[in-house]
Parts: structure tokens; C-alpha cells; sequence
């Protein structure tokens, strides 16, 4: 079994509410992120050694590249010149992007780590920023065939409706339920909530998914200090440790995977994440996971182990995955109701799972709630990122 | 984009050129360098292999929402196909009524137009599929 050479703590969180932020800029929203997260940690600037940041794509959403640099700047690190990092792997960035600084902080090489996600989808009309979104699949041997991002999550969803009986409306309460618990956020771009035949009744944007089904685009950064365990019980009343860190890999096209029912990259990277945490699926009692659209929650639900191959979408009609259920799963909203600024996902996801985990929720906080995941995919499939965190 | 980018992997658009590993017989489209399977063993020893295109529907979609230049041809089937010879390739389907394509419906590779890029105006050809 691999383990980090020392153990690793969340001891700061910060984010921006997502959405359309016309009034500002990618500077001025990694910043609120950013300092909010420092401010929350109470620690002085000068015990920061190097920030990571989450970006997928703001060369192609706003013609910038080198934005770590900025963030840097903006935050006020830049006067020790210490090192910063912009981590990509489609909308999976922010996910991995924390994996990088806690391997830093494991390593020694680093103590104290800002680890932010930030993206600005709204400089350019929302066709535009699909055709972005579809550089996260194969530009060669899909997106050139006509494929976008929701028509290939749309085959897998058929295919998972035609092996598993998988219905229409099981779909629909995904994005029903996320939008309940979103309407109980503060920060979620949404906070209204939804009724099933909203969802049914929206436009198709590749059948059978809906414009319902599909997360928004939106502008938006969170942020986290993390740090090693030593200085965390040094500074902070109450750190929250990261127990395990999992990654997974997959083809970048669906069409040369073996099964369109199952993330491997989710699987795989689970299984390292709970080997590490010497912990199962059953001892999980939140999780945050990666529904870009609705079919990728019934998918992340079943390859995290917490349902049956096949029961997810059952599962998710009864109400086993809403607050009060029996694994609460996207308390914050998720992708669809939260929000999805692509890099600042997985953070953002973060941010949720940390202050659950503080028991800060106020009416959407799951009872008792000590150990949680969260797990954030890029694209299709091609990376998954999953993390385990636990109150100490 | 520049020409060059399509002109490339023109056979294997054009003519489903992939390629095969000469250990497992394993077939490969788009082509692979290496065999996933056989790995270091394959070096060296991949060939192309000419799929004949024939195929059937694992899975499907109908894209009423497509991305910019593709407007034109919504709304669209866009289908996941598991060739006879092995592997699978995503194409559209064409020549059809939506409600004809079922998971298990059998293909045929047709050549046909894929795009036309925006600032260029550059055509892209390659493989679509109709119902056998």
C-alpha cells in the first residue's frame, strides 16, 4: 500500500459565489478566492512556500496563458518569488492540482501551500465556450465528427439506460436533488429549486440529455491552504486531514474504452484513495462528485462503490443520495447547481467537503458528518481525482 | 486550424486505416504506436489494417445543441460503432430518420463532408456511417 511520506491537513478554505460574474475579471476572482482562504487559515503570507492553481483553459476563454504567475501577483506572493504552478487536466484541474501541493508538502520540499482553482467562462458566448469545453474530449477522433462534451456523456447514459434499465426520469432527480441542496447555498449559482418536469420538459441538447442535465457555465474560483501536519496543529484549532489521494487515468475518446457504463479513472483512482485511508466506500458519510452532467453522478455513485453497478439511478429515486439519506452526495449543489468554472471545481468540491466536516453547513450540514470524498473528472473520463478527508 | 493538422490522419479518416498488433492480432482504430496490451513486445511491430466498416450501434445520441460550424447539420446522430473486425469508432449516422437508429442497428462507413472550418473555410472529409 503507498502512503504519504507525512501527513497532510486542509487548515484554510475560500471561495467566490460561481456564476456569471460580468463585473469581474480572472484577476479579481482568484483573489477573493485566495485571500478568503489565507484569511481562514490565519496565518501570515510570509509562511506560504508555493502555490498550485487549477486552470483548464484560460488560454482559449480569455487569449492568457501563464496565469499562475498572475494569481501570484494578486494575492501579494510575488515579493519572495516563491514557486507557482498552474496544474491542467480539463475540468479535473483543481482536483489534481491540490494532489500536486499535497505531494509537495509530502515530500518536505514545502510546509504551507495555497492551492486555488479559478476559470472565467463568461469573456466569451456560451457556443463558443462549448467548443472549449470539447478540447477536454479528443479534437481529432470525436469533436471532428460533431461530438460535444453532453453528446458523449448522452451515449454513455443510453448505454447505462439500455444495460441497466436506467430511466429518463432517474436522470431528472439527479438534477432535482442537486438543485434542492443548492437552494440551501450561499455560494451556489443557483439557489432555487427545481421540480422534475423542469428538467423533463427543458430543450434536448443531445438526447437523452436535456439542457437540465447539464451543468452551467460559469465564472468562478475557490481556494484551500493546505500544509503538513506539524504546522497545522501548530496554527489551527481545528485542521482537517486528508486521508487519501487517488488519480486515474483513462483514454481520452469514449469509443476506445471496453465498457461506456463505468469510469475506470473514478474506480481506480477510489481504490488508491481508500487503500490510503485504510477506509471503504461505507465509511464515507459525504461526498462531493463530478456531475458535469446528470448521468455522471449515477456513474461516480456506483464506480466510488457506494451503489451496485446499476443502482445508481434507483438509488437516486429513492433518495438515498439527498440530505437525510443514506450517503448524502453534492450537498453543495454539485456541477449543476453549484456551478462548474471548469479548474475551480474540484476546490470548490473541496471547500464543501472541508466545512461539512467543520459542521458549518447551517441547513444543508449532514449530521455527524467525520469522513468525506470528493471526486472531480476531466472531460469524459480521461483523468479522475479522488480525495478523503476526515475531522481530527 | 492549419491544413496540416487534418491532411495528416488523412488515410484514416478517409479509409478507416488502422492498424493491427502483429503478436495478440489485436486491431486498432484510431491507429496505436504501441499495443496497450502487448506493449514493448509490439514495438515495431504494428501494421495497417483496413477496416471494412461495417459495424453495429452500441450506443447513441441525437445532437440538437452542436458546436460552432456544425450547425448546419442538427439536428444530428452521433453514434458510438463496434466494428465487425474489432474496436470501436464514434461517427455520425446519416441518410436516416433518428428514430431508425437503435443500439445493435448495422452500419456501413459512408465518405462523406465532416466539416467546413470557420476563418479557412477548409473542408473536412471522412467516415460516416448509414443503416445497412
Amino acid at each position: 500500500m503507498k502512503r504519504l511520506s507525512r501527513d497532510v491537513a486542509v487548515i484554510g478554505i475560500g471561495q467566490t459565489r460561481f456564476g456569471e460574474h460580468w463585473d469581474l475579471s480572472f484577476r479579481e476572482i482568484g483573489i477573493q478566492a485566495g485571500i478568503k482562504a489565507i484569511m481562514d487559515a490565519g496565518i501570515d503570507s510570509s509562511r506560504i512556500d508555493a502555490l498550485y492553481i487549477g486552470n483548464m483553459s484560460a488560454g482559449l476563454f480569455l487569449d492568457q496563458e501563464h496565469i499562475a504567475s498572475i494569481i501570484a501577483e494578486e494575492i501579494g506572493l510575488t515579493d519572495r518569488q516563491i514557486p507557482t504552478t498552474r496544474v491542467e487536466a480539463a475540468d479535473a484541474s483543481g482536483g489534481l492540482a491540490l494532489k500536486q501541493a499535497i505531494l509537495s508538502i509530502a515530500s518536505g520540499l514545502n510546509d504551507v501551500v495555497v492551492v486555488g482553482g479559478a476559470e472565467k467562462m463568461s469573456d466569451v458566448t456560451s457556443d463558443i465556450a462549448a467548443g472549449f469545453i470539447a478540447a477536454g474530449a479528443d479534437q481529432s477522433w470525436e469533436a471532428l465528427f460533431g461530438a460535444t462534451m453532453p453528446s458523449l456523456y448522452a451515449i454513455m447514459a443510453r448505454r447505462h439506460m439500455h444495460e441497466y434499465g436506467t430511466t429518463r426520469e432517474q436522470l431528472a432527480h439527479v438534477s432535482v436533488k442537486n438543485h434542492r441542496h443548492g437552494a440551501m447555498n450561499p455560494f451556489a449559482q443557483y439557489q432555487k429549486e427545481i421540480g422534475i418536469e423542469t428538467v423533463l420538459k427543458a430543450g434536448p441538447v443531445a438526447e437523452p440529455l436535456g439542457l437540465f442535465d447539464c451543468a452551467p457555465m460559469s465564472d468562478g474560483a475557490a481556494a484551500l491552504v493546505v500544509c503538513d501536519m506539524e504546522t497545522a496543529n501548530e496554527i489551527c484549532d481545528e485542521p482537517i486531514r486528508i486521508i487519501g489521494t487517488g488519480q486515474g487515468s483513462d483514454t481520452l475518446s469514449i469509443s476506445n474504452r471496453p465498457s461506456l457504463t463505468e469510469l475506470r479513472s473514478t474506480k481506480t483512482a477510489s481504490r488508491k484513495a481508500y487503500e490510503m485511508a485504510g477506509i471503504g466506500p461505507s465509511d464515507i458519510d459525504v461526498a462531493e462528485v463530478h456531475d458535469s452532467y446528470s448521468i455522471g453522478e449515477i456513474l461516480a455513485i456506483e464506480d466510488l462503490g457506494f451503489f451496485e453497478k446499476g443502482d445508481g439511478g434507483p438509488a437516486t429515486e429513492r433518495g438515498d443520495t439527498t440530505l437525510g439519506g443514506k450517503i448524502p452526495i453534492n450537498t453543495s449543489g454539485g456541477l449543476k447547481a453549484r456551478g462548474h468554472p471548469l479548474g475551480a471545481t474540484g476546490i470548490a468540491q473541496v471547500n464543501e467537503i472541508v466545512l461539512q466536516l467543520r459542521g458549518k453547513c447551517d441547513s444543508r450540514q449532514v449530521k455527524d458528518a467525520r469522513i468525506g470524498l470528493a471526486q472531480n473528472v476531466g472531460g469524459t473520463g480521461g483523468t479522475a481525482v479522488v480525495h478523503i478527508l476526515e475531522v481530527i | 486550424m492549419g491544413v496540416a493538422r487534418y491532411w495528416r490522419a488523412q488515410d484514416q479518416r478517409y479509409s478507416l486505416a488502422g492498424n493491427e498488433c502483429s503478436i495478440c492480432k489485436r486491431k486498432f482504430f484510431p491507429n496505436k504506436t504501441m499495443c496497450p496490451v502487448c506493449h514493448r513486445r509490439s514495438f515495431g511491430k504494428m501494421n495497417r489494417f483496413y477496416f471494412s466498416g461495417e459495424g453495429k450501434v452500441s450506443s447513441y445520441t441525437v445532437v440538437h445543441d452542436p458546436l460552432p460550424g456544425y450547425g448546419a447539420q442538427v439536428p444530428y446522430i452521433l453514434a458510438t460503432v463496434d466494428l465487425v473486425e474489432g474496436d470501436t469508432v464514434l461517427g455520425q449516422v446519416v441518410d436516416c430518420d433518428p428514430a431508425d437508429v437503435k443500439i445493435g442497428t448495422e452500419l456501413e462507413m459512408v465518405f462523406r463532408k465532416l466539416s467546413e472550418e470557420g476563418k479557412s473555410g477548409t473542408i473536412q472529409y471522412g467516415y460516416k456511417f448509414r443503416i445497412k
